[in-house]
């Protein structure tokens, strides 16, 4: 595609706040022109950042972001063709709807009666025109949302960034808020920048979502292509509901996950490696056990099943329902299997918990991603005089055999399995403390990420429970850490 | 027993003490004044009092020069307050609250310390007192009334709303003339209110930083009933009542805006 056609190129963009912290880490993005692009992720992922970067309320650290092939980098907001609608509105209190939306306008210096044609064509744009002169503290928050939209787009910007537009809104209302917008999106033909933490809502609006966490970009795509072939766990476990599993790539279309081999799609990993395995919840079949055992698969309270599970060579395995919720529409169950994995599979047919099951996946739904780490973290320490290793922070003690080729100041690579990471409750039972930074459920087990307070990245697998958030000590058997050459890790 | 508990249980009992204290030291008082101000001295009705004000050369000027020398305070001190105001709540100052804590440290020292001060301190300099340190002192006494209603309203002011201004395309001039002092001005009010009130009817800074050279209308009605003696009693009544009305009518001027500073104050 010609450089032209992009109306904003962000390229390795990078920013830190004056606290050190780095909120946007070497962020690139192109967005065409007259696209729907969402900026997805949770509080704290960087997207309102990136988006104050695009309107010039915060200048990048590192890399440029161009305008139509303009570097606007350094350029103040006032000077940007660009328009912000605010998360809070941001109206001001002491103008009228109609001067609210007027007030780029008056800025411009334009003639009374084009001001007053356009503003009025903004507030019929979005269905606010008998309002023009009521004041604005008088308006509900939908109300209001619509005026902070029309003192926008009067203006006629090259993009529209709207940041969380519709998060202070109630659903009902946000629903019909987002069709409106997508209609309003189709009409104008203007840019749409959209930041919002609700997948559903990215899923809905945007032409492309870019998924962000941690201040990187985890991935750019079609609404179907993240929700469909998401490619990390991260994306998988925020868009959408899923089950992740651990699993092995036996050789290209056959991967074997919860102690079963299954036919699958996906190539190109190899043979015999570890992989996650991504399951979406509704594209599990599943079946009552018992009927099957009648020798049909039929019966009087699921009469469709016959029709409705696949025919055909597939994997199936079983399992006893554990849970059953209804969700409106259909039933979300849990359904714990005999080797002790768990599965979330949703259904527009109930079974009630005790129900023995049977499930199976079409190879095609099973969505196959390489394995981000595998079984250790790998960390950087320093052997000391005291026959200790320090490393995250802390001096550990560590077993005589692995410390026995090296000698003090040897600076070596660190490996702990994330099986013998051990979380205490009290922080100071541990010899580094840290907060449970992001939990993910691997079926049969929880894998944690755990930010130590000096802001190293510790990964754990466990079964125990825990919260997002929570303070917790962290301590690591002497028998458990390996240690490695660092020299080794470069070959 | 239980009525006695009924009594002292009930919320609005507690409310007595001060009722009272507003009876006697409140509405009695300008009850009072207004009784006084229309009758003579041997209490019969008269508007002689008035009349008496407004064929008193002296007098008139004295009013009109008071509420000169209150405007010129109110006005040197919302210059001077207002940047101090918006510095203090935009600056990315490391401890905002402690420079607000600064300007505001003046008002623990009773303002007649103070005055008293400034003279020694004039004194000391050999500066000669007079219009000049009267306003001086004025400004300096009532400085912190202007700043702190003017920092609260602008510190309250959600950031976003500069923000959205810039966005919409306005410069540093116009984010400050179309937003931010449109946004202000219940601050800006409030500090007018509570520094022009006060000047107008101050009689103690005059008195101490001219050596009683210029007269102010508070030492006028200060005068007509400390050293006038009973017979001037009512003639000061009046000119209270007169100083009650101008004070009254600025509180009214900008009546949309009064609730707003209310909350501010």
């Amino acid at each position: 595609m010609a450089r032209k056609d992009f109306i904003i190129e962000v390229n390795h963009v990078s920013k830190r706040f004056e606290d050190g912290k780095l909120v946007l880490d070497d962020v690139s993005l192109q967005v065409k022109k007259g696209e729907f692009v969402t900026i997805l992720g949770p509080s704290g992922c960087g997207k309102t950042t990136l988006l104050r970067c695009i309107a010039g309320f915060q200048v990048a650290t590192e890399g440029d972001i161009l305008l139509k092939g303009e570097d606007i980098t350094q350029t103040p907001p006032h000077k940007r063709p660009v328009n912000t609608v605010f998360q809070k509105y941001a109206l001001f209190p002491h103008l009228n709807v109609y001067d609210n939306v007027a007030f780029g306008l008056k800025l411009k210096k334009l003639d009374r009666d084009t001001i007053m044609k356009r503003v009025k064509q903004a507030l019929k744009t979005v269905g606010m025109s008998d309002y023009e002169f009521r004041d604005v503290d008088s308006l509900s928050g939908g109300q209001q949302q619509r005026v902070a939209i029309a003192r926008a787009i009067v203006n006629q910007p090259e993009v529209l960034l709207l940041d969380e537009p519709l998060a202070a809104l109630d659903l009902k209302m946000r629903k019909d808020m987002q069709l409106e917008l997508k209609e309003m999106h189709k009409k104008l033909g203007i840019t749409f920048i959209y930041v919002t933490h609700d997948q559903e809502e990215a899923l809905t609006l945007s032409d492309r979502v870019v998924v962000m966490s941690e201040g990187k970009i985890q991935q750019i795509g079609t609404p179907t292509d993240i929700y469909n072939e998401p490619q990390n766990c991260f994306v998988a476990d925020f868009i959408g509901e899923s089950n992740i599993l651990s699993g092995m790539m036996i050789r290209d279309r056959r991967v074997q996950f919860n102690d079963l081999e299954f036919d699958c799609i996906d190539e190109g990993f190899g043979e015999n490696n570890p992989v996650d395995v991504v399951i979406r919840p509704e594209d599990i079949y599943i079946w009552d056990k018992s009927l099957e055992k009648r020798g049909k698969i039929l019966g009087q309270e699921d009469d469709d099943a016959e029709d409705r599970v696949p025919k055909g060579k597939f994997t199936k395995w079983y399992g006893v329902v554990d849970s059953c919720i209804f969700k409106g529409v259909h039933y979300e169950m849990t359904v714990k299997t005999e080797n002790g994995y768990e599965f979330m599979v949703q259904d527009y047919h109930e079974f009630v918990p005790g129900t023995e099951v049977g499930m199976l996946v079409k190879p095609e739904d099973i969505q196959v991603m390489k394995k981000e780490h595998y079984i250790y973290n790998h960390l950087e320490g320093e052997v000391l005089k005291n026959g200790k290793v320090r490393f995250i922070g802390a001096d550990w003690e560590v077993s005589e055999g692995q410390l026995k080729p090296f000698s003090p100041g040897d600076k070596v690579e660190v490996l702990v399995p994330y099986r013998s990471v051990d979380l205490q409750d009290h922080e100071d039972e541990g010899v580094v403390s840290g907060e449970v930074h992001f939990i993910l459920f691997k079926g049969n087990h929880y894998h944690l990420t755990i930010r130590t307070d000096d802001d190293y990245d510790i990964y754990v697998n466990t079964n125990d429970v825990w919260d997002d958030g929570d303070r917790v000590g962290i301590d690591i058997s002497s028998k458990d850490i390996l240690l490695r050459k660092m020299e080794e890790l470069e070959n | 027993m239980n009525k006695l508990k009924y009594i002292f249980g009930s919320r609005r009992t507690w409310a007595w003490p001060y009722v009272l204290f507003l009876v006697l030291f409140v509405l009695l008082p300008l009850l009072l004044i207004f009784v006084y101000a229309f009758t003579t001295p041997s209490g019969e009705f008269t508007l002689k009092n008035f009349v008496q004000f407004f064929h008193t050369s002296e007098a008139v000027n004295t009013f009109i020069y008071s509420i000169a020398i209150a405007l010129l305070t109110t006005i040197i001190c919302l210059l001077l307050g207002y940047p101090a105001a918006y510095i203090m709540a935009t600056a990315e100052l490391k401890t905002p609250a402690v420079m607000a804590m600064l300007f505001i440290l003046p008002m623990w020292i009773n303002f007649l310390l103070r005055t008293l001060a400034t003279v020694e301190l004039f004194n000391m300099f050999g500066i000669p007192l007079g219009e000049g340190a009267l306003l001086y002192g004025m400004c300096y006494d009532f400085l912190p009334f202007m700043i702190y209603p003017i920092y609260n309203t602008l510190q309250k002011m959600d950031r976003s709303l500069i923000e959205a201004a810039r966005d919409l395309g306005a410069n540093g001039r116009e984010v400050f003339t179309k937003v931010i002092l449109p946004l202000s001005t219940p601050g800006i009010y409030s500090g007018v209110v509570m520094v022009f009130m006060p000047t107008v009817s101050t009689f103690a800074i005059s008195e101490l930083l001219t050596r009683n050279k210029i007269t102010l209308f508070g030492s006028l009605i200060q005068r007509a009933f400390g050293e006038g003696g009973l017979q001037m009693w009512n003639y000061g009544a009046a000119l209270s009542l007169i100083m009650l009305l101008i004070i009254g009518l600025t509180s009214f001027f900008g009546n949309k805006d009064e609730q707003e500073a209310q909350s501010v104050i």
